[in-house]
């Protein structure tokens, strides 16, 4: 399974009573976008934040480019080369657009490769560029996701986790991010995207997993799941 | 006009440790969610590092200094033996937990060194005075202040220019963030712990400096001010801290000064009358807290 960068098998995660992942089997195909869909509280969250080594699971394995890290802390997750950018963008709001990124750059051994980083992220997306000294909590929500994916590109990531980068966005705002996904993905990243907007996930993504109630409704190619009444239910179901 | 001007000196020189020592504990607090009872004896421990460099015959700068050492050294001994495994618990256990250490710490001076106070004698030219004008001026209050602003000062720059110091402030405000993007939490902890034992520190050389002894209870007094000062400048609010121990230390020595002396044993009453008079108005303290904080 070389060509598989991430494998998800029979996860479980539970909050004291609460089931809230239940054996979920996912995986990324490398330069691949997988789609991780489903209602509000299906799970999509938990999902990703246990494979972010960040909610400890019950039961299952996380493999991250064929190595077990079952387990992992997140910083080690971050130097397996996996970066998130988290459901709410939690950008840190009290700090600067540029020490958002420069705090993120920690990360990197070399501080002159993390500055380099830094100004090339800014050039690309050119609005954290201008308003680099600005507080990032002072930013539009368009701006802190491009921010909340800026910082996790500071890691200069082979994997994304992007948990629903498009919530509470202007449609206009919703386009680019759909299109910063695309570009990520002809850059060779492979990204693993929570979607409540089913229909433009299904657009992007080369394979497509469904949740309902913790557990996988249906899973298989983005058109197959589009005409799957599975799909349907899983958000009616909520 | 003498007299008032020397009280501000007095109130500033009292402010600053105690806003020193309300920043550690902020600084601990904002990141680990630990109100560290045993801030104090970090603050004795200090104290007692003055002592016995004095008596095995170090200078007094050099003493001072081994002082601060031994204060960073027991604040990150305590973070690797007792907090360390307590992190992610509920407050209420990783109080018990800092309630333990302070305990622990202050049985070991009683019993190792002495339950009373021992003599720290520095150069008598620290504790004289000098004149501007017509105002005498204290050197130690001086020194105090001197120190206060400068490690406040410093502690700004720190956090304000350096990455890690902005990594700091991110912790603060989402720690679970700042691990995602990859930023080691030991080490994060470390260093906060690690600059509440400087301030810590740093208050021991200037309570030492101005008292002349340290007793296993050195600590305890101006920690418990600290306290009151963290919860009224808004807990885990670092400005806060800072402004809350400067106005606690402010009406304490202007309740000394100003008061009649048939009220004075009620002064730490009216101290603490103003901080509820305070929150009553202003509930999240002085200067709250960015709510950070997730469910």
């Amino acid at each position: 399974m070389a060509d598989t960068v991430l494998e998800v098998a029979g996860l479980d995660v539970r909050y004291g009573q609460v089931h809230a992942v239940r054996g979920v089997s996912l995986s990324v195909a490398r330069g691949a976008v997988t789609a991780l869909l489903g209602a509000n509280g299906a799970g999509k969250t938990s999902t990703v934040m246990a494979v972010a080594g960040a909610r400890p699971m019950a039961s299952g394995t996380v493999r991250i480019f064929g190595q077990d890290r079952t387990g992992a802390a997140p910083e080690d997750i971050v130097r397996a080369g996996v970066a998130i950018s988290a459901e709410g963008r939690r950008i840190f709001a009290s700090l600067s657009v540029e020490d958002n990124l420069k705090v993120a750059g920690a990360v990197v051994p070399d501080a002159a490769l993390a500055a380099d980083r830094r100004t090339a992220l800014m050039e690309r997306f050119p609005i954290l560029g201008e308003r680099r000294r600005q507080l990032a909590g002072l930013l539009s929500g368009g701006e802190q996701q491009m921010l909340a994916v800026a910082r996790a590109l500071m890691s200069a990531p082979k994997l994304l986790l992007l948990d629903e980068p498009s919530l509470g966005l202007a449609p206009q705002m919703v386009d680019r991010i759909f299109d910063i996904v695309e570009e990520l993905r002809a850059e060779g990243i492979s990204i693993l995207l929570v979607e409540q907007n089913a229909t433009l996930a299904l657009e992007v993504a080369d394979h497509a997993v469904v949740l309902a109630n913790g557990a996988v409704a249906a899973a298989g190619a983005p058109e197959a799941i589009a005409n799957d009444p599975v799909l349907r239910q899983a958000y009616l179901a909520a | 006009m003498d007299f008032v001007i020397q009280q501000i000196i007095n109130a500033i020189s009292l402010g600053g440790v105690y806003a020193m020592l309300a920043l550690g504990l902020a600084i601990v607090f904002s990141i680990v969610r630990l109100i560290n009872f045993a801030h104090g004896e970090i603050m004795t421990f200090g104290g007692y590092g003055i002592f016995l460099s004095l008596a095995f015959g170090m200078p007094p700068l050099g003493a001072l200094a081994v002082g601060v050492g031994a204060a960073v050294v027991i604040a990150l001994a305590m973070e690797r033996a007792a907090f360390r495994a307590m992190r992610g618990a509920d407050v209420v256990a990783l109080l018990i937990t800092s309630f333990a250490v302070s305990e622990i710490l202050k049985i070991l001076f009683q019993n190792t060194i002495s339950p009373r106070p021992v003599p720290i004698s520095l150069p008598a030219a620290w504790s004289s005075s000098y004149r501007v004008g017509d105002i005498v001026i204290g050197v130690g209050p001086t020194i105090s202040i001197v120190v206060a602003l400068s490690a406040l000062a410093g502690l700004t720059l720190f956090l304000r220019r350096t990455t890690t110091g902005m990594a700091m402030r991110a912790a603060a405000e989402d720690f679970e963030m700042l691990r995602l993007l990859g930023v080691r939490a030991s080490r994060v902890v470390a260093t906060a712990f690690a600059i509440s034992g400087l301030l810590a520190g740093a208050a021991a050389v200037v309570w030492t400096a101005q008292r002349g002894s340290v007793d296993p209870m050195m600590g305890f007094f101006p920690v418990l001010k600290a306290f009151i000062a963290t919860v009224l400048g808004g807990l885990g609010s670092l400005g806060g801290a800072v402004l809350g121990g400067f106005v606690v230390g402010g009406i304490e020595v202007m309740t000394q000064a100003f008061l009649p002396e048939a009220l004075s044993p009620y002064r730490d009453a009216i101290v603490l009358a103003c901080v509820i008079a305070a929150l009553l108005f202003r509930p999240d303290g002085l200067l709250p807290a960015r709510s950070g904080a997730r469910s």
